[in-house]
Order: C-alpha cells, then structure tokens, then sequence
C-alpha cells in the first residue's frame, strides 16, 4: 500500500504545480512546462532521486513529460549550472519550461542514467505513449507494458484504457491494469480485476493467476480472492485449451496442403507413370527458385508492382519446372521405363546436378523470398491463435490445384489419353495415341505441379539448394500411403499424415512424431500393402 | 568336405588373385608405411593407410550391398543405417575407454557431462567390455534388419516400395539420432577416441593393425559370398530375384530365403561400421543420410551387379575418384558423381566389370548381323539377361 501511494503522494504537488504553472506559462508563450523541482531533481538528485522524479513525471503525463523522458533515454539531456537542458544538435531548450537557451553552454554534464533508471524509463515513455494519437505508438505502448508497468501508472494506464477505442489495445491495457490492481488494490478491486483476468485470452495472465494461487506474491490472501482466481483460472485455461487444439489443426492442415502439393506431381509421374523420381524434390526447389528470380525482376524493374509479384510467379514456376521435368524425361528416364531401380538411380543423380547447379549458380546459401504485402500478418482467432494469412493462402491454393489436376485428367483430352495409357499401354498405342508424347506432357505436367509446390512453399519457408531434400521422403509417405494411381488417396494420405503429424509433434516432440508417423506407415502397410485406395481387379498387379 | 568347397570356390586363378591382395596387405603396405623411413620415396604415409583403410570398409559394405542387390534384386536404400549402427556399437566402447581423459575428467563421456547427466542410461550398461560390445556390432544392425525385414517382406513389400521405406527407415534414425536425449552425442556423435583394447589408438602401429584385419575381413566376406552364392541356397536368390512368382510356385517360400540374406546383409554392414570408426576417428548421425546409402548402391552399380568383385572395385573406383575430387576440385564432385548415378545406369547396366562381357556381345551381335546381311542363317545370339529388375 505505502508503495502503492508513494509516488502518488510525490506526484501530487507534481501535478498541481504543472496545471498552476501550465495556467501561468501558457500567457507567456504556447505548450507546457513541467514542474522546475521535479526536472531539477531528474538532472541533479542521487539514483532514487531519479526515479522518483521520473515516477512524477508519469503522473503529471503531459506531453513534455513524454519529450523530456525521450531525451534522457536518448542521452540528451544535459545539466549546465543549475539549469536542466535538452540539447539536440545546436539548439538547447530548458527542459522545464521548453525556452530555447542561447548560445549553446559550452560546459555541460549529461545527465547519468543507470540500468534500473533506463529500466524506469522505458516504463515510463511507454505509458505516456498510451496517450498518444497514433494506433501504432499506442499499440507498441501498451506492448512494452504488457513486460513491465509499475504501480506509479496505473491511473494513466487506467485512463487510458478508459479512453481507448481501439479493440486490440483495449483489453490489453485492461489486462495491464488488472495486472497491476491485483498485485496492489483493495479486496473489492483485487476481485474485479481476478475477474477481468479471467474474461482475457491472454496466455499471460494464466500464469499470473497460477503465481496467484500458489501465493508466490508473498501478500495474504483471504478465501474469496482464492476462489474467483481459481475460477477465473479454469475459465482461462479452458479457453486456451480451445485455442490451442484449434491452432494444431490448422497447422495439421498447412503442413498437410504443403505434403499435398508435394506429393500430387509424384501421385502423377509415379502413381499414374510409374516413374519413381528421386529428382522429385529439386523440381520443386526449381519452383521455388522461380519465385524467387521472379521477385528479384519486379523488385528491380516493376517495384510499384511489387506485391503482384506472387501471381506472375505461379506460372512462371509452373513452365520452369515442368521443362526441366519434359527435358529430363525426353535425355534420360525415357530409356529407363519398366526398370524401376534403375530409375530411382539415374534420377538420383540428376537431383545431385541440379542441386550442385542451383548452389553455383545462386550460391550455397539461403535466399530470401519475402511475402507480398497481402500475404503478411494474420486473423487473431483468440491470443494464442494466429491464423498466418500465408498458410490460409496456401491451403486454398492446394485446394485450386488439386481441382485443376483433376480436372485436367478427367476432363481433358490429354488426361483422357493419360488413363488410357496408364490403363494399358499397348491397347492405347494401337488406337492410334502417340503413347511416347503422352508420355512426356504427363512427366511435364507432374513437374509443373512440383514447381506449384515450391512456388507455395517459398512462400513460408527457406528456399535454398536443400529445400528439396526435406520434402522428398515426406513426399513419398504420402505417395506410399494414399496408394498408386489414384488421386484421391493421395489427398486423403496428405491431409491425415499433416494432421496426425502435428498433434504427434504437440505430444511427444518433432522428431518422435516423425518416427512414430513412419512406424505407423510401415505398420499400416502390413494391412494393406497397396496404400489406402487400392486399384482392384485385374490391374492391381501392374 | 567343406575344406574342398572352400577350395573348389575359386579356380587357380582366383586364389592367386586373392594371395596376392593378402601379400599386398600384410607385406606390402606396413613395410612401405612402418618400416620405410619417412623421407623416402618409397615411404606410404598414414593419409593414405587411413584411406585405403576406409575403402576397405566401403567395400565389406558393397558386397553386402551385392548380396541383397545384385544378387536377391532387392535395392536396399538404408545399408548406411546398418554401418552407423555398428560403428556407433563400437564407439561406445571406444568412448568408455577415453576413461578420465576427456575435457571435464569425468568417467562419463564429455557430452553427457555437457547434457548434465549423473550416471549412464541403461542401454550402456556393459559397453566397457569390448567383446560385448562386438556382440552389439553384430546383434544391433542384424535384429533390427530381421525385425523390418520380416515385417516387410512378409506383406510383400517389393521393389521399388521397400526402397523407399528403407530409405525412410534410415532418416527416421538419422532425425532419431542428432537429438541429444537420444544419448548417442546427437550432433557431434562420438569422437576423441583415446585406446582400443588397451593400445593407443593414434599410433601407426595401431593404424596397421586395424587396416590388415579390416582386409582380412574383407577377404573372408568376398570368401563367405561367393560360398552363398554358389550354394543352392544362392541359386534360390537369383531365381527370386528374376522370377519370384516362379520360385514361389515352385514350392520355395521366399520370405526366409530373403530374410537370411538380408539379415546377414546388415550383419556384413554392421562388422564393416565397427572396423571404420576407430580408423576414421569419429562416428556421426550423418552417416545415416539418405544419400550416403544410395552412394552404396552407385558403388555396386559402377562395379557390377550380381559379381562380386565388381562391388569392391566399384567401391575402390568411386571413393578413390570422391578423395581426389574433394581435394582437386571440390565443386564439382556433386556433378561428377551425378553423372555416374546417370551414366551407369544408361550405358553400363553391368558396371566396369561387365565392360568386357558388354563389348563382346556387341560385337558378336554385330557379327552375326554381318553374317546374316551376308546371306548366311545364322542365329544371333540371345541378348544377355538382364541382371537386376
């Protein structure tokens, strides 16, 4: 209490000095002018001295206060005689009064500032901030304070949060303020503000509450008080139970749009061709790496197109890859159909060359691939619950490209002749399909939805010469799993392996999720070696 | 009786060959290294005991390899699994043997006392025996492979589908192993290796040592494949691998014939890891990468499938080719061994060990189209039956 009403009772003459003083001064000349002893003792008085005086400042929360605390956070403010000066540059200004002093003291001190001051500071600029007129400053303010507000500002805090309209600052000053009633105020108060600490979704004040409840605070408590934080507790934790299930499977999701896209070019070249394409993964690297040559260009030629960069990318990515994929099949795995081993080799070697290419050509490391304004920031769904737009983006765009692969293989001429030869090469040859030229476009297209893969994926993670590498055993559990020749089992392996992966992860650690999600695959091939969709009848033996 | 199979194994020639490489081993190189003073031309300096050490151990591994690939048609992707397990069985007891020689003076090895940890975790329990842990060399990588053989080969998993799940068996361990609570030195694996059985494990002595009973091993492994493969037991393998159906409705179940050799495959793979870690001087979780085990595979493909000299000269080929490219031109060692990847399997499907048997069907194909162009019937020889599926 007496810690409590300390400053406050410091302050007081404060603040009834400032407004006497602001009432005389502002016939002189226009602003503010603080109390002359409390700025004397900031610039003179021992450590406490200090912070006493920076406490007063807080409580007088005017506009100058905010400039003067700037300046001594800054290292501008100096002491020159018995006069306390803010000197930027050439110009010095009296940090009372804001007088301009000239000429420029030739002797002076600056003003000492301490870690435990510097702390006091930081406090203190933020809560002057939460008054500012600016969201962003406001937003920052209550932030900083959300870490460590003292009890000289509460009212300001609390005034603040009176004021605010905003609804993302709102209930964080509100938690701030609760934060710091809890710790200080009357029963009555206390109460309420276990209450407002349990209608938050702050992840924070579970914390506080449990702090609370095992008495780490040191201050008596008294049985009601226990039961509303216990209540209030329950209420919290609830909440974010909620929000965390919600939150595993959206990225269940995520990673299982992400395995998707990876693994629907293997479901064609090998699921459909029979291909198996260890190069699989520096295709989608390729994709990748188109993105990102693609937002080098705009940002050097079209800057003010910046953010459709993306859009442009897609296809761009798509023919790079599918190319490479089409030239891969025409010099090389052409010669290799039926010998399935001989395959996974020579493709092999080819994912070791165009690794080695993209590591001389762009360097070894990693590049930087930004997301386009309208990809960046989230839905907050509760506190701990952000929904990255990025993901949602990519989500969709697994989705469209799922439908679009579809369609073209049902739907279209090429996918009518894809299936036939797929079905029985030799009985399509005879009707006049040129089997060798489906061939290709197919190994194209597969590629093409791997380059689709690497352009998502740019988007949420490294692209460097390795991406590849990481997603081609995932890529091929899927392949696995979902079963050969059929696409449906491949959205249904990468959507299960992707949920099923993160809530392993949330349980028991990455690596263990990973190992128990192959266990799982090896086991569940025991059952049905074919995968989850097994062709059935006579083709079932390929 | 057996002593005359063993005889009949190879013809005059063969154990000739095979003397010879023993006089190189046991002659040859510790006179040039230990006995030949160090400034002399003559002198073998350790880098190059210590290399050709480490491709002996690569070799034990490709005929393994040969064994289940070349022989029985199944291509492992995961043999860098059982070496690393077997070398880490043998690092164990090396650690233990660093004893109170490493930085922190503790008896536990330096990254337990780093993880704070008070005692050793139960699975080390004994590994200051060294023939226990001989014993883990082999049992480790052997159950394991009979456990995941079983399981797979039961359901008939084949082809280019137990690739692919061995390959992720071996990532799997690999992710398994860089965690620190594994207990096996996650990242850095075992290292600073100090005695084995009581010698110093620096000294050139003990270098020699090490490389004469790694190539003994190597030449009882070639002796031991060629008795498999000779045996009617052999002859079963290569019937699966190119025609399993056939040999399934033939009466053979081929889940035990595969599951030996694959067993056993492990094991070779195993005993090769141990001899290759206290010569290298360091065991890590990057020995379990995908893509050291198909580096495996491109070593008998380079060598030959289905000959069991060709691995070994696959593998002296490309690691002689990898230390001298390393050296020389680093940045394009991934090009080179890319297009023997590509290159091998387009051109030479039978490895530099068919070279001669390729050429000569070419040219006896040739001959006999002349010969027909020329009017005369002549039947052309039947193409060489594909080695592998």
């Amino acid at each position: 209490m007496r810690r409590f009403l300390q400053p406050l009772i410091a302050g007081l003459p404060a603040v009834l000095a400032a407004i006497v003083f602001a009432g005389l001064i502002a016939f002189v000349r226009p602003g503010f002018a603080l109390d002359a002893r409390t700025v004397e003792q900031l610039g003179f008085g021992e450590s406490d001295d200090k912070v006493a005086a920076v406490a007063a400042l807080v409580a007088a929360g005017d506009a100058r206060a905010l400039a003067v605390l700037e300046a001594l956070a800054e290292g501008d403010l100096y002491t020159s005689g018995r006069q306390v000066l803010i000197i930027k540059g050439d110009a010095a200004h009296d940090a009372a009064s804001d007088a301009a002093v000239t000429p420029v003291p030739e002797e002076r001190d600056e003003v000492t500032v301490n870690n435990r001051l510097r702390r006091e500071v930081a406090a203190a600029i933020a809560a002057l901030s939460l008054a500012s007129p600016d969201r962003e400053a406001r937003l920052a303010a209550a932030k900083a304070l959300a870490g460590g507000a003292e009890p000289a500002m509460l009212p300001l805090i609390k005034k603040a949060a009176g004021k605010e309209a905003d609804p993302l600052i709102k209930p964080m000053l509100e938690i701030i303020q609760a934060t710091l009633e809890l710790q200080e105020g009357s029963k009555e108060t206390r109460l309420a503000a276990i209450r407002t600490l349990g209608a938050s979704n702050n992840p924070n004040t579970k914390q506080l509450l449990l702090a609370l409840l095992e008495n780490k605070d040191g201050s008596a408590q008294d049985d009601d008080i226990l039961i509303e934080a216990q209540r209030s507790l329950r209420a919290v934790e609830g909440r974010l139970a909620w929000g965390e299930r919600i939150g595993q499977v959206f990225s269940g999701a995520s990673l299982g749009s992400i395995l998707l896209l990876a693994a629907l070019g293997l479901a064609i070249t090998y699921g459909l061709m029979g291909v198996i394409n260890m190069a699989h993964g520096e295709l989608i690297m390729i994709g990748a790496y188109a993105t990102y040559v693609m937002q080098n260009l705009f940002r050097t030629y079209a800057p003010d197109w910046f953010n459709a960069y993306l859009i442009v990318a897609v296809p761009v990515a798509f023919a790079a890859s599918a190319v490479v994929g089409m030239l891969l099949e025409r010099s090389v795995i052409r010669f290799l159909y039926g010998r399935p081993l001989e395959t996974l080799l020579a493709t092999w070697g080819i994912s070791l060359l165009l690794m080695q290419l993209v590591r001389n050509v762009f360097g070894a490391q990693n590049v930087q691939v930004e997301n386009p304004a309208w990809m960046s920031g989230g839905v907050a769904l509760l506190s701990n619950v952000v929904l990255p737009y990025n993901r949602i983006v990519i989500i969709g765009f697994a989705l469209l490209v799922l439908l679009s692969v579809w369609l073209a293989l049902t739907r279209t001429r090429l996918g009518l002749f894809v299936r036939g030869v797929t079905q029985n090469r030799a009985m399509a040859s005879c009707m006049g399909v040129h089997t060798a030229r489906v061939d290709t476009w197919c190994f194209g297209l597969g590629s093409g939805i791997a380059g689709l893969a690497g352009c998502a994926l740019s988007q949420i993670g490294n692209v460097g010469p390795d991406l590849g590498q990481s997603y081609i055993v995932d890529s091929f559990m899927v392949v696995v799993l979902g079963g050969v020749g059929q696409l449906a089992g491949t959205v249904y392996a990468a959507l299960g392996l992707g949920v099923v992966n993160k809530f392993l992860e949330a349980w028991s650690g990455a690596v263990l999720a990973k190992i128990m999600v192959l266990v799982f695959i090896i086991v569940f091939i025991q059952k049905r070696p074919q995968g989850l969709f097994a062709l059935k009848g006579r083709f079932a033996d390929g | 009786m057996l002593t005359r199979r063993i005889f009949q194994l190879y013809g005059r020639c063969g154990w000739l060959a095979i003397a010879l490489a023993l006089g190189v081993l046991l002659i040859a190189f510790p006179v040039l290294n230990l006995a030949v003073p160090a400034g002399s031309a003559l002198h073998l300096s350790d880098y190059w005991v210590s290399l050709a050490g480490k491709i002996l151990c690569y070799a034990i591994v490709a005929l393994a390899m040969d064994l289940i690939w070349g022989y029985t048609g199944i291509l492992s992707l995961g043999h860098g699994l059982f070496f690393a397990l077997g070398g880490y069985a043998m690092g164990m007891y090396l650690m233990r043997m660093i004893g109170r020689e490493g930085q922190y003076k503790s008896d536990l090895p330096d990254f337990m006392v780093f993880l704070d940890w008070k005692d050793f975790p139960w699975y080390w329990s004994f590994t200051d025996n060294f023939w226990y842990c001989a014993l883990l060399v082999v049992l480790v990588p052997g159950v394991l492979a009979f456990v995941f053989g079983y399981f797979a080969f039961r359901s008939r998993i084949k082809g280019v589908y137990f690739s692919i799940i061995t390959q992720a068996l071996t990532f799997a361990f690999m992710l398994l192993f860089f965690r620190n609570d594994t207990g096996f030195g996650g990242n850095n694996g075992f290292t600073d290796f100090k005695r084995i059985l009581d010698f110093r494990i620096a000294t050139p002595e003990t270098r020699m040592g090490l490389f004469i009973i790694t190539g003994f091993t190597l030449i009882a492994a070639l002796l031991l494949a060629r008795f498999i493969v000779l045996s009617k037991f052999g002859r079963v393998l290569t019937a699966i691998r190119d025609a399993e159906s056939r040999v399934m409705f033939s009466g053979y179940d081929p889940l035990w014939y595969k599951l030996s050799v694959w067993t056993l495959s492990a094991v070779l793979c195993g005993i090769a890891g141990a001899l290759y870690v206290p010569q290298i001087g360091i065991i890590n979780p990057g020995e379990m990468s995908p893509a050291n085990s198909i580096e495996i595979a491109i070593w008998v493909a380079v060598g030959g499938r289905g000959t069991l000299i060709g691995p070994i000269l696959g593998a002296f080929l490309v690691n002689g080719a990898k230390s001298w490219f390393t050296v020389a031109f680093p940045e394009y060692w991934l090009y080179f061994l890319g297009l023997i990847f590509i290159g091998v399997t387009l051109f030479l499907p039978q490895g530099v060990a068919g070279i001669a048997a390729q050429v000569r069907a070419k040219l006896a194909l040739r001959r006999a189209m002349a010969a027909e162009a020329g009017g005369t019937a002549a039947t052309p020889p039947r193409p060489l039956p594909e080695n592998a599926a």
